[in-house]
């Protein structure tokens, strides 16, 4: 900052020294906004609201993690609210200013869930594999409870506290105990009783019965634990009155580390996979998350079923791209010459229609053509065919084209807008001296124009590839990836490109692999980031960064 | 031009009977050849032509089909048979289509992620355009670089902690509007700030100097000058970074779990998920009202978006 301010001081002088020059418009202007930009007092007054906002936000967050339990998180809470103040009142760390907004978010959004998205891609998070080996003991546990056939009854009480609901349970002996979901039995103090039955405690809102009836599901869901052994059963109200013990058909061991079914007597082990397994090899789910290491990228990449699939969406997302791009491009290079011509009368006229494929949301215009392609009512084959049944969306050769068509139609008004800027910028002297020099138009358009063209377009070019690369939309707007491969383990099909796998191996189907497609992430991640920066190398897009 | 363009048209369609060659002596009218003219410019029309029947057959099919009474894919195939608003009434007032909700969630998740991105880009891409401290060049880089990573690719992992987030703050954790729009705000600082970047530098710094002799701070000198004076190309980010919110389907999609709280890309795409069952005038009504306004802001900023396109390329 101090060169700069040197800088003022120079200027200054300058203009005190030199004779009066009148000044430009800019300089005007300048000097007018800069006279109408008073008020410091108000930008202070902003500043110091923000900021107070922020801090209580801040202490909000600390007061919740703490009460969770989430200590390192509360930590970096407090470091970044402690770096904030700083930033924002200190009379320097001016750069800090203008970049901690943003940065907070693309840490947080961007580079965090990078990071974790390659932890996920080491584990076996998923469907069934989704908490800690507790919370797949307690489902497991809860999963098989039944009601023991001479339970007592205990007379209870539904409490409520922040949501949470608890049970007031009174004892054999006149003892109350309070518990609730994954917090056993404890005794209560500050019990309310009435005719010899606790009916609420100190701290809590005793649910009403309007209230009991209301929230029926969530009471009837209820299992409290008796104590820390899951061993020991539950207790469980059907009508928040009376309360009676369940007791596991499963029985678990914590120091060997198994599961019995007291049923059957079959022993499940945890033998390191995840989840409890008999010695036939049957799994009890839910299981537990565990780190599988290389284990997901491995199945990805050498498993057959998984690997054959791999291998041709992988290919077909390359082609994709590429064909994607060379298509729109030369469309749109077409286009851009021949309404280049100052000649053509309509030439804004044909511009406007040109923009409208480009100005309608692409997942509305998606969902369009894959209704006019359609292949028994579309209005293409029925209409434009007269009847015909081209199989536009569910042949897998047809379905390529009609995707690479569609995209076509979405993508070339850009390259048109592109390409008719960069021809524009091209100086007329230049093609005038080639053409004294005797060059050709086709001669001077390949030799002169697309090389100056390209020099300018190709780092859109390498975005656009990049953009395509992971068009979600319209491959899963218009053909959802189909038509399906029946004979892949997961949901995909032959139009899939990369990223609608990633998303249905995610988030579609039965089973739910979230270990599986982050491995699948972190390979596309540098797949593409492997091209880009070869690519903008060879362009040097990067080094005129100064 | 102009006498070029009347003679097209009343020749055009007789240039062949040798009309043009009676006028050929009168001063100022130069003769019409449909040849030459063909050669010249008539061509560059066929072409027009062909292209703006490619460029319009879908939207005017959508357009037909919305105005269609009938709900089927088939019924909508007669473009212009059937004139009604019939389909826009259904779509609006049909208790299981929220249709007003993704609107008005679309509206507002698109509208503050705009502005808060323009507003974070511009920060950074001020500091980057008139600052020089250590590390902006790995700054400048890092943000080029980080664009390689998509967000939809981290999309399992924005999952896991949005639903985190969610139980311990659940107003802006899974299934919230403010969680999706902050999900959308790590890509504040992206190709947009490159672009900002791109044309601060283009604004002189005397200007700044000059407002610093008079006194003012950087911060009067960023809100009040900087921004009024790269107004065109905030307009113009603002817009592509709505387009892009409205267009996301897939963070959209997971993070959003009730009808209510979904976007239209999301809503929309459910509907008609299945063409041959779904009442396909109404999703075309709907359809329409959505692209109206945002094709309707594309014509009008036209002129900057192309510029700002082309900004992007042409150094």
């Amino acid at each position: 900052m101090t060169t700069t301010t040197d800088e003022g001081v120079d200027g200054a002088k300058r203009a005190s020294g030199a004779p009066p020059k009148k000044p430009t418009k800019r300089q005007r202007q300048a000097a007018g906004i800069a006279d109408a930009a008073s008020g410091g007092l108000g930008l202070m007054l902003v500043k110091i609201v923000s900021l107070g906002l922020v801090d209580a936000i801040a202490l909000y967050a600390l007061f919740v993690l703490v009460v969770n339990d989430e200590w390192l998180i509360a930590a970096i809470v407090a470091v970044v609210a402690i770096f904030v103040n700083w930033v924002y009142f200190s009379r320097k760390r001016l750069p800090a200013k203008y970049l901690t907004p943003g940065v907070i978010f693309l840490v947080i959004f961007q580079i965090f869930v990078l990071i974790y998205t390659s932890y996920v891609g080491f584990t076996n998070y998923g469907t069934g594999h989704n908490g800690s080996k507790e919370q797949a003991v307690g489902a497991l546990m809860s999963a098989a409870l039944d009601r023991v056939p001479d339970s007592p009854t205990y007379p209870v009480a539904v409490v409520d506290r922040l949501g949470e609901l608890s049970l007031v349970v009174t004892g054999p002996n006149g003892g109350v105990f309070i518990g609730g979901e994954e917090r056993p039995l404890e005794p209560a103090s500050g019990a309310q009783m009435e005719n010899g039955v606790a009916v609420g405690v100190d701290g809590y809102t005793t649910l009403s019965f309007q209230e009991i009836v209301a929230r029926t599901d969530e009471i009837t869901e209820l299992a409290v634990p008796f104590s820390d052994d899951p061993n020991e059963g539950a207790l469980r109200t059907p009508d928040g009155r009376s309360a009676y013990q369940y007791t596991s058909s499963l029985e678990y061991d914590e120091a060997a580390g198994t599961m019995t079914n007291l049923d059957t007597g079959v022993v499940y082990t945890d033998i390191g996979t995840g989840a409890f397994t008999s010695d036939a090899g049957d799994e009890l789910l839910p299981g537990w998350q565990i780190t599988v290491g290389f284990d997901n990228y491995l199945k990805a990449l050498t498993d057959t079923r998984l690997s054959g699939p791999l291998a041709y969406v992988t290919t077909w997302t390359f082609a994709f791209a590429a064909i994607s791009v060379a298509s729109t491009f030369f469309l749109g290079l077409f286009l851009a010459i021949v309404f280049n011509d100052m000649r053509m009368r309509g030439r804004k006229l044909y511009r406007t229609v040109l923009i409208l494929p480009y100005a309608v949301p692409s997942f509305l215009s998606a969902l369009v053509w894959a209704g006019m392609m359609n292949e028994s009512f579309g209005f293409i084959n029925q209409v434009l065919l007269g009847g015909a049944s081209v199989p536009w969306l569910t042949d897998p050769v047809m379905a390529k084209v009609s995707v690479l068509l569609v995209n076509l139609w979405l993508g070339f008004p850009y390259m048109f807008l592109v390409c008719t800027g960069a021809l524009q910028s091209i100086p007329d002297e230049v093609v005038e001296a080639a053409t004294v020099d005797g060059a050709r138009p086709w001669g001077i358009f390949r030799l002169i124009k697309l090389p100056l063209l390209l020099v300018t377009v190709a780092p859109l070019l390498i975005a656009s590839f990049a953009f395509n690369f992971n068009n979600f939309n319209i491959i899963y707007m218009l053909t959802n990836g189909g038509p399906r491969d029946t004979g892949a383990p997961i949901p995909v099909g032959y139009t899939d490109i990369l990223i609608t796998m990633v998303y249905k191996v995610a988030f579609t189907g039965q089973t739910r692999d979230y270990g599986l497609a982050s491995a699948y992430s972190i390979l596309i991640f540098i797949v593409v980031a492997v091209i880009s920066i070869i690519a903008f190398r060879r362009t040097k897009a990067l080094e005129e960064l100064n | 031009m102009t006498t070029e363009a009347i003679t097209a048209q009343t020749g055009g369609s007789d240039a062949s009977g040798g009309g043009p060659r009676d006028t050929s002596g009168i001063p100022g009218r130069r003769p019409f050849r449909f040849g030459k003219w063909f050669l010249a410019t008539g061509w560059r029309h066929m072409v027009g032509v062909i292209i703006t029947a490619f460029a319009l057959l879908p939207l005017l099919f959508v357009f037909s089909a919305s105005l269609n009474p009938r709900g089927t894919l088939t019924g909508s195939n007669a473009l212009f048979s059937e004139i009604g608003l019939d389909s826009y009434v259904r779509i609006l007032t049909d208790p299981q289509v929220p249709y007003a909700t993704w609107f008005g969630n679309t509206l507002i998740i698109a509208g503050i992620t705009s502005i808060a991105t323009v507003f974070l880009g511009a920060l950074a891409a001020y500091s980057f355009s008139r600052m020089r401290f250590t590390g902006r060049r790995f700054g400048l880089i890092t943000i080029v670089v980080i664009q390689m990573f998509p967000q939809l690719l981290a999309v399992v992992a924005i999952f896991l902690l949005m639903s985190w987030i969610g139980d311990l703050f659940p107003a802006i954790g899974l299934n919230t509007r403010i969680g999706l729009i902050m999900v959308y705000l790590g890509g504040a600082l992206g190709v947009n700030t490159y672009l900002m970047y791109g044309f601060f530098n283009t604004v002189p710094a005397s200007i700044d100097e000059a407002a610093k002799i008079d006194g003012a701070g950087h911060a009067r000198i960023f809100f009040t000058m900087i921004l009024r004076l790269a107004a065109p190309i905030l307009a113009v980010v603002a817009l592509l970074s709505f387009i892009t919110s409205v267009n996301e389907f897939v963070v959209a999609s997971v993070l959003l779990i009730d009808t209510d709280q979904q976007t239209l890309a999301v809503g929309l795409t459910k509907l008609v998920s299945n063409p041959r069952y779904a009442d396909w005038s109404a999703f075309s009504a709907g359809a329409v009202m959505a692209a109206l306004p945002v094709v309707a802001l594309f014509l009008f900023l036209q002129k900057y978006i192309v510029s700002g396109l082309t900004a992007g390329s042409v150094k």
